[in-house]
């Protein structure tokens, strides 16, 4: 089941990828409306992290493309922001909180050019919104999971963008900011932003996400949730029905193949 | 002219046998440091015992190794046991503690030996054959030094060899089946410090690194197991030092030391570059090998769905341009797979400009197409892919599918029968 | 006089290095710096050949060509040719210094270099080697190059700050905001190679080593700020060689050899001082409760 949309925020055509040749995506193709919370869900290893990198220009794409906004991504950059795993970085850095909210507007400062003292009012505001304005000067390593995962969130809302793809924002976070960071997406939402988010629970999906994108290396469903959550389609995404789809990659993979032609 | 009869002069027995026995021990233990990816901290070990030696002269005031290498051997373990303490108790990774460790040690060592050498002394010079080696002058005394330790780690590494192993791949399952890893650690290190304050008398701190991992880290490309991994490691080390020693007697200004490693280095290059399997070369043949078989099966295939089209099969011949027609192909492209498949005997040239399968090409011809269908089959029929969407896809799978999976494919979709896909 | 030269080019060497030492050390990279420092030497050789002098700018540029090629290097046998990263550090150095000893013996007699100066330097010599501009002597010339290379340092991690930065941090979120992580690396490790070839000749190899790690990481343990741990860095760094200078002169040892002493010394304090601290600490928020 795979509906698409009139005049779409995302769409992405028949995109594949390599990527440290493992994992990898096969022909994704979809669209998604603008002003929606979409979860993104899949097995481990479905490439879901991958896809959302795709669609950052953080991994080389064999073949199709991804417009944002109608456009490429480096027309629209300003509007896109993106949060990545929280594992991805080392946390003992020298820098506060505060600094790393910071760092979501660099992108709107020239060289030379220091943060300004509106710069630090948006971030402390955005630290405010995640709840987390008393930790503002704390050192980042002495924070829990959960507030790390905030203090990500609160950069990437400094970034003031239209569209949000966030990478698995719920992993490692206590049940309170969970649904504190889900209200706060909904608020966004109800402000016309777009948040896309890749997730793992099924079970609290369809109180989250208003949009569903099932994957397994290739695209099993996207739509609205009511329609996409069905036990036939999830027997799809997460049963091993697509066992040859995985041997076809490890042969790809060990015979040096490209996946694609050209 | 160079006279040969040197190589049996007793001095240069003593040279070429003591990098022999010096390299064999280093290579040995290096197999396992390699593995444990601890090869930076082997180098760390190296300058770290240039203090330890320093420390040992000033306080005994004697040149005799029996007093000089437990110095070095101190130091050398303690820098490991430094390492470690500063990962654990700080938040300072373990590439910046060791170049703490390296840079501190080795700065000490260099002060002390400066302070021993203005000191005056009695006895001092020589002392810094520590830093850069004193291959070429090695002494009968030395080559029994070098032969006792290499059979020492040699017989250590024959009798804990399963434990070293598991301790290598896998140390907490090491210690969940009650191996005491904590001590075989410190014993393969122990090995590991002594290995190295041997070797760097004959090459000096800075190029110990490469005697102990360079052979590893070649041997690796050469096998998948283990202790066939040690003995290439061991082998490769002696032909390098072999080598080495020669040419600082067939050039006498040459230094011994760097030689080894040049050869070594050399051997390193090498096998990353031209190694079955693994090498770059390899891997890059196996992609032109690869796009060469697509190049070919495409044609074959092309040439099938234009003999299905031809109403009688007996006239079908075919010039280059029908095929270009049907698939756009550089024309040194196609005539490169033309001609690789006229003379692997599945295409047959009828005269200037016609060309017909013969009846293998057919047989060819016919499976690719066959794949491909059935891969855009499973696409559609099973996962519900668009059907607009399934094409580019089957024109890589249906080179690399293998029988095994295309019967598995035919069962799952219940053994459709699959008409050739006429364009 | 002398005096003032000597701790003069340490502190110069040491401001460079510690700042880009900071960079390193977050980016978990200092053994590239390690290896960079070992393999410019070939690159010196040879450009002293070439040129017949020391300290001119060919010798720099080849250097630093070098310093970049073994990065390089190691980056490519580590993912093209599937050696894990360790080795391949531990192999491009020791082949690239290997290389620059048997340079120098070959070419032993053009070329005045030996291997105790590409180990630990001649710090103590730098004011006998003035540069002249026709007959009047500007101070020496290791002065004026390493005031250069560290005037570079400043003009590109001054603008380059937050970049710099934000690639250490979170390279795919830096990439995502359109920061390009490759260029940044790679303009990192040609201001390592720079530094690490002016200091080459007045600290030595090794020393470079502990002056791009030690202050750096000794900064690291006191501060949460990366502004403050640069600027401790520095400070540990000029510390250090003071500390060293006096050390050197009161034992008649090789000065770039106590100053790297003296910065682990530094160091050792600052761990075990920190140890103590966090213990203290503990203990008297246990009895508070």
């Amino acid at each position: 089941m795979i509906q698409q949309v009139e005049q779409p925020l995302i769409e992405i055509h028949d995109l594949t990828v390599t990527y440290h040749r493992k994992p990898v995506l096969w022909g994704i193709d979809f669209t998604l409306p603008k002003g929606i919370i979409a979860g993104i869900m899949g097995p481990n290893g479905a490439g879901k992290s991958t896809l959302i990198k795709a669609m950052m220009g953080l991994v080389p794409v064999g073949s199709g493309y991804v417009k944002l906004f109608g456009e490429d991504l480096k027309e629209v950059r300003a509007k896109v922001s993106y949060v990545p795993q929280k594992e991805s970085v080392d946390w003992d850095f020298p820098a506060s909180a505060l600094d790393v909210v910071l760092m979501g507007r660099y992108g709107k400062l020239k060289w030379f050019q220091r943060p300004r003292k509106a710069d630090r009012d948006v971030a402390m505001d955005c630290l405010k919104k995640v709840g987390m304005e008393a930790f503002a000067n704390r050192q980042i390593s002495q924070l829990s999971g959960g507030q790390q995962q905030r203090v990500f969130i609160a950069r990437s809302l400094a970034q003031d963008a239209d569209l949000y793809l966030m990478d698995e924002p719920f992993a490692g976070v206590d049940i309170a900011t969970e649904t504190a960071i889900v209200e706060l997406l909904k608020e966004m939402t109800s402000e016309g932003k777009t948040v896309v988010v890749v997730h793992h629970d099924l079970q609290s999906a369809e109180n989250y996400f208003d949009w569903l994108v099932l994957m397994n290396l290739r695209l099993v469903a996207s739509g609205p949730i009511k329609e996409v959550m069905t036990k036939e389609l999830l027997q799809e995404t997460y049963g091993g029905k697509l066992n040859i789809l995985t041997t076809v990659t490890d042969l790809l993979n060990k015979q040096d193949f490209p996946i694609r032609e050209k | 002219m160079f006279n040969y009869s040197i190589l049996f002069n007793p001095n240069v027995m003593y040279v070429v046998l003591g990098c022999l026995l010096m390299s064999v021990s280093a290579s040995t233990v290096g197999t396992f440091t390699f593995l444990r990816k601890k090869s930076l901290i082997g180098d760390a070990v190296a300058h770290a015992i240039l203090p330890g030696i320093c420390l040992a002269f000033i306080l005994n005031g004697t040149k005799n190794p029996l007093y000089l290498i437990p110095g070095a051997f101190l130091t050398g373990w303690l820098s490991i046991l430094l390492v470690d303490a500063i990962t654990h108790h700080s938040k300072i990774k373990q590439d910046a503690a060791i170049s703490i460790v390296l840079s501190v040690f080795f700065g000490t060592g260099i002060w002390l030996l400066t302070v021993i050498q203005h000191s005056g002394m009695d006895n001092q010079s020589g002392l810094d054959a520590f830093l850069f080696g004193k291959a070429a002058a090695l002494t009968s005394f030395d080559v029994w030094v070098f032969g006792i330790v290499a059979l020492l780690l040699i017989a250590a590494i024959w009798a804990f060899y399963k434990e070293f192993q598991l301790l290598s791949f896998d140390k907490d399952f090491a210690q969940s089946i009650g191996y005491k890893t904590q001590l075989l650690e410190l014993l393969l290190s122990g090995l590991t410090v002594l290995a190295i304050v041997t070797g760097i008398q004959a090459v000096g701190v800075v190029l110990m690194a490469s005697l102990l991992i360079a052979p590893a880290a070649t041997a690796r490309f050469w096998t998948d197991k283990l202790h066939v991994m040690i003995f290439i490691a061991i082998l490769i080390s002696s032909v390098s030092a072999i080598i080495g020693a020669s040419v600082s007697y067939i050039a006498p200004s040459m230094p011994t030391g760097p030689w080894i490693v040049m050869v070594l280095s050399l051997c390193a290059v090498l096998t990353f570059i031209f190694a079955p399997h693994k090498g770059i070369v390899v891997k890059w043949l196996k992609q032109r090998r690869n796009q060469q078989q697509m190049l070919e099966e495409n044609i074959l295939k092309t040439f099938y769905y234009l003999t299905q089209t031809t109403p009688d099969s007996d006239k079908a011949y075919f010039k280059l341009t029908d095929i270009q027609k049907q698939r756009s192909l550089r024309e040194s492209e196609l005539n490169k797979g033309i001609e690789a498949l006229i003379s692997e005997g599945y295409i047959e040239k009828q005269n200037d400009q016609y060309y017909t399968l013969t009846k293998e090409g057919l047989h060819q011809g016919k499976r690719v197409a066959h794949l491909h269908r059935l891969w855009e089959l499973y696409l559609t029929e099973y996962l519900r892919i668009a059907p607009d969407h399934v094409h580019d896809d089957a024109e890589t799978i249906e080179h690399v599918l293998t029988p095994e999976l295309q019967e598995r494919l035919e069962i799952i979709l219940g053994n459709p029968e699959i008409k050739p896909e006429v364009k | 006089m002398d005096a003032f030269w000597i701790i003069l080019t340490g502190i110069l060497v040491v401001a460079s290095s510690s700042i880009l030492g900071c960079f390193l050390v977050l980016r978990k990279m200092t053994m590239v710096g390690d290896a960079i420092s070992h393999a410019v030497l070939p690159g010196i050789v040879l450009a002293y050949l070439f040129s017949g002098e020391r300290n001119s700018v060919l010798m720099i540029i080849g250097a630093a060509g070098i310093g970049l090629l073994t990065t390089f290097l190691i980056e490519f046998f580590h993912k093209k040719g599937n050696v894990q990263e360790d080795a391949s550090i531990g192999i491009t150095f020791t082949s690239f210094f290997a290389l620059g000893v048997i340079l120098i013996s070959y070419f032993a007699e053009n070329v005045d270099l030996d291997q105790d100066c590409v180990l630990y330097g001649e710090i103590a010599y730098v004011s006998l080697d003035p540069l002249l501009i026709g007959n009047i002597e500007y101070g020496p010339k290791a002065i004026w190059l390493l005031s250069f290379v560290f005037l570079m340092v400043l003009a590109v991690i001054i603008p380059g700050y937050r970049s710099l930065s934000l690639t250490t941090f979170d390279p795919n979120y830096a990439q995502a905001i359109g920061i390009s992580v490759t260029l940044w690396h790679y303009v990192l490790m040609s201001l390592v190679s720079l530094t690490t070839v002016a200091s080459f000749e007045s600290v030595g190899a090794i020393l470079v080593v502990a002056f791009l790690t030690v202050p750096a990481a000794t900064a690291y343990l006191l501060t949460e700020k990366l502004k403050n741990m640069i600027l401790l860095s520095i400070l540990f760094g000029v510390l250090a060689s003071v500390l060293g200078y006096f050390l050197a002169d009161y034992s008649n040892g090789s000065i770039a050899g106590a100053m790297a002493t003296a910065s682990g010394i530094l160091f050792g304090i600052v761990f075990l001082g920190k140890r103590l601290y966090n213990r203290y600490h503990r203990l008297t928020a246990v009895s508070q409760n």
